[in-house]
């Protein structure tokens, strides 16, 4: 469904992606992990085109995304929850998820906002409310929900946990896999929180410095050592794994 | 009593055409974070525009006269806000992403060129139009004072109102409105829901030269006499006003330009007429010190 080809993205002459293959299959939910700066938020963005590839093939649904500009690319079904969730601080609850369903066909409005509201129920308390006044785990909501909103095929998710209380996330990861066992939206997540992606996740990435070091099962790659050294068990100071921080 | 009156008036008339002005500023700021220093020449021609149709349409009788200020107005209001379009085309859609100073300078040097072009086009001399709406009302006289409102001012301030409240209700009822407030504040999210950032901007430039055009015709109309500069005081004066209210703010601006109005029309009929301009602008630094952020404006920062 999404696959890249030797990717490669530069901000200004800083390299920040460097030759990155990626594969997410139909149906799939594939995480992405990686230390701060390794190039997993880049990535998620340069398939967005947000900065735009210097180099590679980013194809969906068999057609080619790199060089095209980000709003046609969000035509296509992608759909993304970005980094800091960026909600628009001014706009409304409702107002944020109609901006979300700006490129989903009008009719189906009132059903896809009434879905969004039922999988987090506290947006509908808050939907006249500014987004910049809801707190972190709202926000989160929000940003998945304006994500949802577009009806994607593809729904880039960007760190979804950070910053949150335990049980917000465990519920906003319920509700990615109720996402895709139930409408099965393919999902390309990016993580900090290793232990959780990998077990959502069908397979997985791990991104070391703008490159792919290890690729495969979630669950091979959480009895893998290496991860669990420098992912799992607080081996941010483990050297030999390459934190790329 | 009756001196206060008439100059409360004139004041109001003359905050009216700042604020349509200022309008075009705001929306601009808001959404690309830079002041259109050009935006007083887009008026200046927009006047241009409207006095030149009103002369091709000719001389008409009581009854077109309606008709043939519609006609100016919907013609300058498009052909204005082409060049409004032309002008963030040609001058500031190359500098996305470029420092600000940049893009600060070429809206200098279009200001420059624009005027330059229509000195040379139009000549240098002053145009003048015999007055299409006369008379008017006279509200109470009072040893040999009258206090008059005139037909034109009536216009130019129902007009205000009108194009004010469309403009509120396209930026917070509609899907256009909408994506412009989206661009203003994460151009990035803005791109990501599938909105053309580009495009929005280029209609935030449409939209602020059609109102331009809409002063400029007013100020043809009401004053009767329009050159190459008064694009220059113009400008700054409603731009004076957008910062006085708050930038960024279209109530604001609106408010602003009234101020502005009021106080200059104050200023020159209590005091003199040549300090109006400081006048106008003292006010507008003690406001600015005691309030940065102008009078409906929010502070900077926002909890995110």
């Amino acid at each position: 469904m999404l696959d890249l080809r030797g990717v490669e993205t530069f901000y200004g002459h800083i390299q920040a992606l460097r030759g990155v293959d990626l594969h997410v299959g139909e149906g799939e939910i594939v995480a992405l992990i990686g230390a701060n700066g390794a190039g997993k938020s880049t990535l998620l963005m340069t398939v967005c085109g947000k900065p735009a590839p210097r180099a590679g093939s980013i194809r969906f649904q068999g057609k080619e995304l790199a060089g095209r500009s980000t709003h046609e690319i969000m035509r296509t079904g992608i759909a993304h929850a970005p980094e800091g969730r960026r909600i628009f601080p001014r706009l409304t609850v409702l107002e944020n998820l109609q901006l979300g369903a700006l490129t989903a066909a009008p009719e189906h409005f009132a059903t896809d906002v009434e879905r969004v509201f039922t999988l987090f129920p506290v947006l509908r308390q808050r939907s006249g409310q500014r987004g910049g006044t809801l707190s972190g785990g709202e926000q989160q909501m929000l940003a998945i929900g304006r994500a949802l909103m577009s009806r994607p095929r593809l729904l880039l998710l960007d760190e979804p946990s950070l910053g949150l209380a335990p049980m917000i996330v465990q519920h906003i990861f319920r509700v990615i896999r109720d996402i895709n066992e139930t409408a099965g939206v393919s999902v390309l997540l990016v993580e900090q929180n290793a232990y959780h992606a990998l077990r959502l996740a069908r397979r997985g990435y791990v991104l070391v410095n703008g490159r792919i070091t290890l690729s495969g099962e979630g669950a091979a790659l959480l009895d893998n050592p290496e991860i669990r050294a420098a992912y799992l068990e607080g081996g941010a100071r483990s050297d030999k794994a390459g934190t790329g921080a | 009593m009756e001196y206060f009156l008439q100059q409360l008036i004139n004041g109001i008339t003359l905050g009216a055409i700042y604020g349509l002005i200022a309008i075009g500023y705001t929306m601009v700021y808001g959404i690309i974070g830079m002041i259109n220093f050009a935006h007083g020449e887009i008026y200046m021609i927009g006047a241009f525009i409207a006095l030149g149709t009103i002369l091709a349409i000719g001389p008409v009788g009581a009854g077109a006269v309606v008709l043939a200020i519609l006609l100016a107005l919907l013609v300058a209001m498009m052909l204005t806000a082409t060049y409004g379009w032309m002008l963030e085309r040609v001058a500031y859609r190359p500098l996305r992403g470029a420092p600000r100073l940049a893009a600060l300078i070429s809206a200098i040097g279009m200001s420059i060129l624009l005027q330059n072009y229509v000195q040379l086009t139009q000549g240098a001399r002053v145009k003048t139009l015999q007055p299409l709406v006369a008379g008017g009302f006279t509200l109470m006289e009072h040893d040999g004072f009258e206090v008059s409102l005139s037909y034109m001012q009536i216009l130019i301030v129902v007009a205000t109102i009108a194009l004010m409240t469309i403009f509120t209700l396209v930026i917070t009822r509609t899907a256009l409105g909408r994506a412009q407030r989206a661009c203003e504040q994460d151009s990035t999210m803005a791109a990501l829901v599938g909105i053309n950032v580009d495009r929005t901007i280029a209609l935030t430039f449409v939209m602020g030269a059609a109102l331009a055009a809409v002063a400029g015709l007013m100020v043809t109309l009401y004053y009767g006499v329009i050159d190459f500069f008064i694009g220059f005081v113009a400008g700054i004066k409603a731009f004076t006003a957008a910062v006085f209210g708050g930038i960024g703010s279209i109530p604001g601006a609106i408010l602003g330009g009234l101020l502005i109005g009021l106080i200059e029309a104050f200023w020159s009929g209590y005091f003199s007429i040549e300090y109006k301009d400081v006048a106008a602008f003292s006010i507008l630094v003690l406001v600015l010190l005691f309030r940065p952020t102008g009078l409906l404006g929010r502070p900077e920062v926002e909890k995110v």
